[in-house]
């Protein structure tokens, strides 16, 4: 049996959850088990310098060319490697390709799992109890809510990220994008067009 | 026997409130700082991911759902620093006992943070057990859905997959057991699956005849269909 259900310590530190962090932090900080400059650090790289741009420049060259669309589908981690996109939480990536008969929405039911080198932190909804509770269950009513309807010929494939498997998806690429370039392709990648639940925005 | 974040499928938590694509990353500074606490207390090396999330899955039900999603974080960070030995119940009652402590020399510095988040920590290893299921092969998960080597230990086949029929779409090759692992059990690697179920086996009324789930699996929470 795991001593859980009596013990939590947690309890012992201010109950106001930025002062809770601040405490432990200041206790951390002072038995020299973390240093304030790396915590600066971890946030810049998250806030700055990982995100959904990384994905979308995949996305992108995936549009733009079928070999690396095809070794992507075929086995996205040391693809998405050579372009600098592995690290923490993305280990081991797979890339879901969206058709007219199929389309794939990502979820974590159980936590919050996500590709981080190529997503960045996972957006407030994903982590929120209504989409992992409903994603599975009810993904047509989870993608009305933003906007988005499938037509009737379209099945959904919901990918539940139980393991250290972590989901991409490919959108499909949209009409009237011919001959724009890598960039200008990279620019119609939305985040949420990479988690299933939205479209790539369309040339205007 | 069961614990409240396996969520998949549950009723009642109202409509998904979508945030615009360039709305802040961290919404305030504390969640910022407790992302950066966590993943800086993680590479003092006294745990691994799996004793992690399993650290948040057993906070109380009600501090579970009370808790909005960087609370669960800290405070499963200052259990588990506490758990495994780190710090002490005084430390977090603030008693400053001062002096160097004996991991400080593991702290992760300013200029090792690149590095460690870029080389990160894959969860395949090389396994004996030999691969059971072929592509193709139907199946039927474990009900319930529980960790068989510890009582309300930590596991991740959600309830809502328990005891439903599916088929190998994918091997991922052999990872880390969670089951074992999150219990300090050893890594147990097995061969892990994609393995698809039709909506139809795990909801009364799925929206669409050809809508499916995909679940990645563990070879022992499977048996030939």
């Amino acid at each position: 049996m795991p001593h859980d259900d009596h013990d939590h310590p947690h309890a012992l530190l201010p109950p106001e959850p930025a002062l809770r962090v601040k405490a432990l932090e200041t206790i951390l900080t002072r038995k020299g088990l973390i240093d304030p400059a790396a915590l600066d650090e971890i946030i810049d790289t998250y806030q700055n310098k990982i995100g959904p741009q990384n994905g979308a420049r995949v996305v992108a060259k995936a549009w733009g060319n079928p070999d690396f669309k095809r070794a992507l589908l075929e086995d996205a981690t040391p693809v998405v490697a050579d372009l600098g996109f592995y690290g923490r939480q993305g280990e081991h990536m797979v890339v879901v390709e969206n058709t007219p008969q199929q389309h794939n929405l990502v979820v974590c039911t159980l936590c919050s799992c996500y590709p981080w080198p190529l997503l960045g932190i996972p957006p407030g909804w994903y982590k929120s109890d209504a989409y992992r509770a409903r994603a599975v269950r009810e993904p047509r009513k989870v993608l009305a809510e933003f906007g988005v309807t499938l037509p009737k010929e379209t099945s959904v494939r919901v990918r539940d990220s139980t393991a250290e498997v972590r989901y991409l998806v490919l959108p499909m690429r949209p009409e009237g994008s011919d001959g724009l370039s890598e960039d200008e392709l990279a620019a119609l990648v939305t985040r949420d067009s990479m988690i299933g639940t939205g479209l790539p925005k369309v040339p205007s | 026997m069961t614990r409240v974040h396996d969520m998949g499928g549950r009723f009642g938590d109202g409509a998904v409130q979508p945030e615009p694509e360039d709305a802040p990353v961290f919404a305030e500074d504390w969640h910022a700082r407790a992302l950066a606490i966590t993943l800086a207390a993680g590479s003092l090396g006294q745990w691994n991911i799996d004793i992690s999330r399993h650290a948040r899955e057993k906070l109380s039900p009600k501090d579970y759902t009370r808790f909005s999603y960087y609370e669960k974080w800290i405070s499963a960070l200052a259990d588990l620093l506490v758990e495994s030995g780190v710090l002490s119940e005084d430390d977090l009652r603030g008693a400053d006992v001062g002096g160097k402590h004996p991991l400080a020399d593991r702290a992760m510095k300013a200029e090792a943070v690149a590095s460690v988040l870029a080389k990160g920590g894959p969860a395949d290893r090389p396994s004996n057990a030999p691969v059971k299921f072929d592509i193709g092969q139907e199946v039927v998960t474990a009900r319930p859905a529980v960790n068989r080597l510890v009582d309300g230990g930590h596991t991740r086949l959600p309830i809502y997959a328990a005891g439903a029929k599916g088929r190998i779409l994918k091997v991922h090759g052999t990872h880390v057991l969670p089951d074992s692992s999150a219990h300090r059990l050893g890594e147990a690697p097995e061969p892990l699956y994609a393995v698809v179920f039709p909506a139809s086996k795990l909801w009364t009324n799925p929206e669409h005849p050809g809508d499916e789930v995909v679940l990645d699996l563990w070879q022992s929470y499977l048996e030939p269909a």
